[in-house]
């Protein structure tokens, strides 16, 4: 954690921070911390093992669902499962570890020195962690059964008593006022504190997609935060906002819960993409192709991510118009995603394409997160989804998006940043090891889910009899998803070795084209001594440039650039 | 540069061969595949003229997305080969090509516009209920009240209406008989007993949580939801006499939501008379055995 660099072999753009008091440790600097970079970790690893539980829910039901007829879990607990499974990767995994990573480095990338309100940063993290506790804690008494869209009026009080809804309520409560305070931090962050000369052009894409996150979740956040408080205020001081028999409105919750539902896809996959773009360009030697279309894109998926919320409810009984008007506004989000996967294919297109792992996730979320999308026209047809809707091609389709689209990215961001975030380089071995276990047996487990579906089975059942090829099917998947798992367990291996052992990073290993890569590995506290002036939408490209030219063509040591030169 | 190319010329051989092999695989796979096309790549029809339309739209969308799939795979996959680094490799500083970027936009909502003409041309032959036929049970006019927004008809006013109520964990089914009375109509649980060749109309009611209504050859799903009345129709063609179509409830409806299934009995329309009124003749033999348990329970009474 030294913050200072020993003399390198070759011409490094860097800058040496020097009078910096020596960082407390112990756990008592990470309670109290109010560091970007060290809240960011803290996300990061809780996020993380919120995956690890999750991951083991799903193998608990694919293990239940190996076979046909199965009694290894009884219905309650296979419904507590899902309810978990669900609630925990969107909530307490995917969503806040977007944030784990726009912690650590939308800062870093705009050449910032923390993010604009340190100590509201600090809430954001322990309000994240609070939910987390008060959810799992359930588990010790009734967890709650009702899926992750926990869907009045079966999340009433006459048919779910037991504290699990509450506890899930709570959840939503903590983990949202969690993101709506991290995502006023990461706005005030993005509009105010950008280094010279970084005007809205030259914003690195993954920040690009941060801003869009956190206006996203501004938008549908309190949305959510109504639906579940009149649920509580349902459940227990009598009022019927759900309730058809009191004049309530089941489809009322639909309606709420989805206008949050459906923009909380893209608050998980649009930071993902804004990875992906950070990844490919660098591996690629090339700039990123369209810069402008990326971030554009962004934007419009955002705006349209707001007016389709309908087409979850295509099955409930809603007049035709509705149902065209949210087929169509689905089927304009897949110009803007179209534009998208151009655009990275682009990237690559004529370029010099390095497998690194990184990169490998990059690949791996474009080519699997393209099927999740050509399903979801499927899904868009509303005559189509009245067959495919709650059964096994949903799941499989809402996986190849998530997983496709946000984990495969995350993957890609742990392996890129990693050596940032400790200083110290992941095993590409184990790293290229890790990717195929996950890339097989993702798909694995999940392609066949398309045809379970179309053959009959539903979503959320404990157990099916065995006609058709159901028992098939379903134990190809159960096999693909231990694949998988053993993937992910590959590389958390790696992440705990290569925190220690790993071959030291430098600041730049990757010589690639944003800010954060001009700083030491890991960053000093206080980030940059010197904050230069961005000329580009690549500044380490020009800085590196900069430092040949000054230094000769040399691979002789030379000192870090002089901050005259860096100011300009 | 120029060195390039020709030594690597076997490779670029090697890696055409590679692609002719997968594009031969993929052909293959779909040509095994289209034997079990319903049920593994396509969902099940063939119970009612909706079911179908609905499957023949899939297939549509899927010939569309097979497409889109290959070609943009392809795209990936061949700037993943051909692009990777190699010594000497320079990448090319290319930052956009505008007209190039219209041009794909272009194209993808050109996809899009197809596949919106597309669904709106079977649109009407999955929405509206068509006449029975001329085999199908004699129903008189105005057995039902009149068509509503999302209701809707055959053309002549003439179909059967079934009521399905989705309750925790069963489907119950209350046949119509004419008159505005319900409570003295046949009834039945779990398996819907119904003429072949004849429009049958269904209203779909939930009277406790949330159910959906599926039977995958008979259509798509309809959602149950208490306080609302959902609507869908089949007809079962004459030849299906005596099939069953199974299916089950498709929203999670609590605990014991995978064991909420329902079948559909396609009978003649003679079988289904009988089938009426021997429930009823059941209906009331059992209401009158209850009355006379009641009175004796009754008089026996303390």
């Amino acid at each position: 954690m030294a913050a200072t660099t020993e003399t390198l072999a070759r011409p490094l753009p860097q800058v040496v921070a020097r009078d910096v008091t020596r960082e407390r440790g112990g756990w008592t600097s990470w309670v109290t911390t109010t560091d970007h970079k060290k809240i960011g970790i803290m996300y990061l690893v809780l996020t993380f093992v919120f995956f690890l539980l999750g991951g083991t829910e799903a193998l608990m039901m694919r293990l239940q669902l190996s076979q046909a007829n199965n009694t290894l879990l009884d219905p309650q607990t296979y419904n507590e499962l899902f309810t978990m499974h669900g609630t925990t990767m969107i909530f307490l995994f995917v969503v806040p570890i977007m944030a784990g990573f726009g912690n650590y480095l939308v800062p870093l990338m705009i050449g910032a020195r923390d993010m604009a309100f340190p100590k509201l940063n600090a809430l954001s993290f322990w309000l994240l962690a609070a939910g987390g506790v008060v959810f799992y804690a359930s588990i010790f008494f009734s967890p709650p059964e009702c899926g992750w869209t926990c869907y009045a009026p079966l999340s009433s009080k006459d048919y779910l008593p037991s504290g699990g809804v509450d506890a899930w309520i709570y959840l939503i409560h903590l983990t949202g006022l969690s993101s709506l305070v991290g995502a006023v931090n990461f706005y005030a962050t993005i509009a105010n504190m950008r280094a010279p000369g970084m005007g809205w052009g030259r914003l690195p894409l993954f920040v690009w997609t941060i801003l869009t996150y956190s206006v996203l979740l501004i938008l549908a956040l309190p949305v959510i935060a109504g639906a579940v408080t009149m649920l509580l205020t349902d459940r227990h001081f009598g009022t019927h906002f759900f309730e058809a028999s009191a004049g309530g409105s089941p489809l009322l919750w639909q309606h709420l819960f989805w206008f949050f539902g459906h923009p909380e896809v893209y608050i998980m996959v649009l930071p993902g993409f804004g990875i992906i773009s950070e990844v490919l360009p660098v591996f690629s030697r090339k700039p990123i192709f369209g810069y402008k279309a990326i971030a554009a894109a962004t934007v419009v998926i955002a705006f349209l991510g707001l007016l389709v919320w309908a087409h979850h409810m295509f099955a409930t009984p809603s007049p035709t118009f509705v149902l065209i008007f949210f087929m169509l506004g689905s089927f304009l989000i897949a110009v803007p995603t179209g534009v998208k996967m151009f655009n990275w294919i682009a990237t690559m297109w004529r370029g010099t394409v390095e497998f690194r792992t990184a990169l490998l996730f990059a690949a791996g979320f474009l080519g699997t997160f393209l099927i999740g999308g050509i399903t979801g026209i499927f899904l868009a047809v509303f005559p189509v989804d009245w067959q495919l809707t709650d059964t096994y091609f949903v799941v499989a389709h809402l996986h190849y998006v998530l997983v496709g689209g946000a984990v495969f990215a995350i993957f890609a961001g742990i392996y890129y940043w990693f050596p940032k975030i400790t200083g110290r380089m992941l095993s590409e071995g184990l790293g290229k090891v890790s990717f195929w276990l996950i890339l097989i047996g993702f798909h694995v487990t999940f392609l066949i889910q398309h045809s379970l579906g179309l053959d009959g089975m539903p979503r959320r059942i404990y157990e099916y009899a065995d006609v058709g090829h159901l028992e098939l099917y379903n134990l190809i998947s159960t096999i693909g998803s231990f694949i998988l798992a053993a993937g992910i367990l590959v590389t958390v291996v790696n992440v705990v070795r290569s925190v220690r052992v790993g071959v030291i990073a430098g600041p730049d290993p990757w010589k690639a084209n944003t800010l954060e890569w001009f700083t030491t590995s890991p960053p000093p506290v206080n980030n940059f001594d010197v904050v230069p002036r961005v000329r580009s939408v690549e500044p380490m490209k020009d800085i590196r440039r900069q430092v040949e030219r000054q230094t000769g063509h040399a691979a002789a040591p030379a000192p870090p650039a002089p901050e005259s030169a860096l100011q300009a | 540069m120029n060195r390039i190319p020709a030594a690597l010329k076997p490779t670029r051989r090697n890696s055409r061969r590679v692609a002719l092999a997968t594009l031969a695989a993929l052909g293959l796979l779909l040509a095994f595949a289209g034997a079990a096309f319903a049920g593994a790549i396509a969902p099940e029809s063939g119970g009612s003229p909706n079911a179908d339309q609905i499957a023949s739209l899939y297939k549509l969308v899927l010939a569309v997305a097979v497409v889109v799939f290959l070609g943009v795979e392809g795209a990936l996959f061949y700037s993943l080969f051909k692009f990777r680094a190699r010594k000497g490799a320079v990448a090319a500083q290319i930052r956009g090509n505008t007209r190039l970027e219209i041009a794909w936009t272009l194209g993808a909502a050109v996809i899009l516009v197809v596949l919106a003409v597309i669904t709106f041309s079977k649109l009407g032959a999955i929405r509206n209920p068509p006449n029975s036929g001329p085999n199908g049970a004699q129903l008189a006019d105005g057995v039902l009240v009149a068509s509503g927004p999302s209701k809707r008809l055959p053309p002549n006013g003439r179909s059967l209406n079934i009521q399905v109520n989705g309750q925790q964990y069963i489907w119950r089914f209350t046949y119509p008989d004419g008159d505005t009375n319900d409570l003295n109509n046949a009834f039945s649980y779990q398996e819907m007993v119904v003429p072949v060749d004849t429009t049958v109309t269904l209203e779909i009611r939930a009277q406790d949580v949330a159910h959906s209504w599926w039977i995958p050859k008979l259509g798509g799903k309809f959602d149950a939801v208490p306080g609302y009345t959902n609507y869908t129709w089949f007809k079962i063609p004459g030849r299906l006499a005596g099939k069953v179509f199974t299916g089950q409830c498709a929203e999670m409806c609590g605990r014991n939501h995978a064991n909420m299934t329902a079948q559909v009995r396609a009978v003649t329309p003679q079988a289904y008379e009988q089938f009426i009124s021997r429930r009823k003749a059941d209906i009331k033999a059992a209401d009158a055995a209850a009355q006379i348990q009641r009175k004796r329970l009754e008089s026996s009474g303390p």
